[in-house]
């Protein structure tokens, strides 16, 4: 291994057409990972915020906000169980925004929610008219104290100051009072309109330890149907087919990495044959030299993850917020870094039978 | 330096031989046929002797001596390298017979070409013993000894043709062998040079005491030889 690591030192430029493909790979990977998650957020920000253990909907809706009605009878059940210490009403209505100073083509989405629990990162319920809004709005050049005409109906909604990460479906969310949200609904959504008492979903806050999904869904599960927050999210239309079709590109991507870095040893490997037949016949063993190519890919791997990691940031950076759903973590970065070192150890193997072998006796000439 | 007495049938030797090649077959095996590339050898170096083996291309000189210096195995009869034997060793054995007994100069790649001479030397005690000081201090005796003190940090791009050749000949060494094994050590090497070379393979083996096998086609080589053999069509010559 010390051996490969030195002609690494020694001899960077042969490695340096494999590191820049492979650099490009890794800002690839990141990227739509960081895009996934992006859009991920954006369209399920605002019930991951949920700080609560269950999300109830009614039993036919398909866990759709405006397909559901929670009835307060039925409130009133899941409030009895004895797990349930207390409940919330929630419910939304995405509509268009004019924003002043903007054109009236140019309407911002949001997303007005009603909401009497307050979610993690959001202060409690405003008064009447007024809203917290999600700072991706700012890309819709929304400030503090803009009077917002939400919907046909252009039904105001004055902004009093910022959340974040609570987008729902891509929408900006606005938080409002319960009485607000009704309101709006009312005069944009008359199909849509509730009656008094009635929510759209509940929020439910259990004791430690209890399993009140099951104890909801066991109870009333006739009428209703409980998840916890992950699978609420999981239910979100389109959220599972955004994540299995990227995760499949992301699946490409790391096999086309895999796919250089074999060939690129491979034909390291095809270069090196008499090397590696006088290196075998004074002693080296097989996995010893292959061992040294795997450590050669690591580092190579590495390298190139380690510079995409920073342009990714850097590009994170440069994009105005807003404008792309682009999301780079720290996760995201660590992810990509292991599933391409897992591409690089594969990718590495298909050189193992090649080492294999390699004929010491081609050092002395032919072997016959 | 030339050999002067040199005797010229196999004597029996009286302290243990470096190599002792007895009854040794090589048979390579194709669909439906068979090819002896080394039939019936036998062949006894003593503990400081140098042994030429002429031949040419084809003859089995090539095979004999990968079978010698354990990296091929025989397909019948014994093969013993100082007090081991090694004609019944599997591929692992083997390897570690050529990291502790053998040493071996090629004709063509001789030397890793991004490692400096002192770490061509070195590479054999990392592939192997892993003796750590004592192998650096004994790399720099060597490089010393070869004149190469001054050329030690170079790389083999950066050396003759005479001081890789050198170098490889420390290496060689560097495991203190019971026998060192030359393949056509002066075909690349001008007349002078493969002179200075086969003088320097002389005094370097006789004043270790160390065994050689010295593979060529090349008869000048064999006056800086104790004794020479033949072998055509695998056979060698009484």
């Amino acid at each position: 291994m010390k051996l490969a690591l030195r002609e690494l030192t020694r001899r960077p430029g042969r490695f340096v057409t494999a590191t820049l493909i492979l650099t490009l790979i890794a800002v690839l990977l990141m990227f739509l990972g960081g895009l996934l998650d992006g859009l991920t957020r954006s369209a399920t920000g605002a019930i991951r915020a949920q700080d609560a253990d269950a999300i109830v909907y009614s039993e036919a809706s398909q866990a759709a906000f405006l397909r559901s009605r929670i009835e307060p009878s039925t409130r009133a059940e899941i409030d009895s169980l004895s797990g349930v210490t207390e409940t919330g009403g929630l419910g939304v209505v995405q509509l268009g925004a004019r924003v002043p100073g903007n054109g009236p083509r140019d309407l911002a989405n949001v997303a007005v929610w009603g909401y009497e629990l307050a979610p993690d990162g959001v202060p409690n319920p405003p008064a009447p008219g007024q809203a917290w809004a999600d700072e991706i709005l700012k890309a819709d050049n929304i400030e503090i104290g803009d009077e917002l005409l939400v919907g046909p109906a252009r039904s105001p909604i004055t902004v009093i100051g910022w959340v974040s990460n609570t987008s729902y479906n891509g929408q900006g969310g606005l938080w409002t009072d319960v009485d607000t949200w009704r309101s709006v609904l009312a005069a944009n959504r008359p199909d849509a309109v509730l009656a008094e008492g009635v929510f759209q979903s509940l929020v439910v806050r259990a004791e430690a330890g209890a399993d009140v999904v099951a104890e909801i869904n066991l109870a009333v599960g006739d009428e209703v149907i409980a998840l916890t927050i992950p699978d609420a999210i999981n239910e979100i239309p389109g959220v599972t087919e955004q994540q299995t079709t990227f995760n499949q590109i992301l699946g490409v991507t790391v096999v086309i990495a895999l796919v250089v870095i074999a060939l690129f040893f491979a034909l390291l490997t095809i270069e090196r044959t008499a090397l590696y037949g006088m290196l075998k016949a004074i002693g080296a063993r097989s996995r010893t030299i292959f061992a040294g190519l795997v450590a050669q890919a690591i580092v190579v791997t590495l390298i190139a993850a380690a510079i995409a990691g920073l342009l990714v940031i850097v590009l994170d950076l440069l994009i105005p917020p807003g404008s792309i759903p682009l999301y780079i973590s720290l996760t995201r970065i660590i992810i990509s870094i292991v599933l391409l070192l897992f591409a690089a150890v594969i990718g590495c193997a298909f050189s193992l039978r090649r080492v294999l072998h390699v004929d010491p006796a081609s050092a002395l000439g032919s072997s016959q | 330096m030339k050999n002067s007495d040199s005797p010229t049938t196999n004597s029996a030797p009286t302290t243990t031989p470096a190599l002792h090649m007895a009854d040794v077959r090589k048979v390579y095996r194709m669909a439906d046929s068979e090819v002896v590339a080394l039939d019936h050898a036998e062949l006894t170096v003593a503990g400081d002797e140098i042994v030429a083996l002429v031949g040419p291309s084809g003859s089995g000189k090539t095979t004999l001596c990968s079978i010698a210096g354990g990296i091929l195995a025989a397909t019948e009869g014994s093969v013993t390298v100082g007090d081991e034997e090694i004609s019944g060793y599997n591929d692992k054995q083997l390897t570690t017979f050529r990291q502790n007994q053998v040493g071996f100069v090629f004709q063509s790649v001789n030397l890793v070409p991004f490692l400096t001479a002192r770490e061509n030397l070195l590479v054999v005690d990392e592939l192997g013993r892993r003796q750590g000081k004592p192998a650096r201090e004994r790399a720099d005796r060597l490089l010393e000894e070869l004149g190469l003190t001054d050329r030690s940090k170079n790389l083999p791009s950066q050396l003759s043709g005479g001081q890789k050749q050198r170098v490889a000949i420390g290496r060689a060494l560097m495991n203190e062998p019971k026998l060192v094994l030359f393949d056509e050590p002066t075909s690349a090497l001008d007349t002078e040079l493969g002179t200075q070379v086969m003088e320097l393979i002389r005094s370097e083996m006789k004043s270790r005491g160390t065994a050689a096998v010295v593979v060529t086609h090349d008869e000048r080589i064999t006056e800086y030889c104790d004794r020479t053999v033949h072998i055509i069509d695998g056979v060698l010559a009484a």
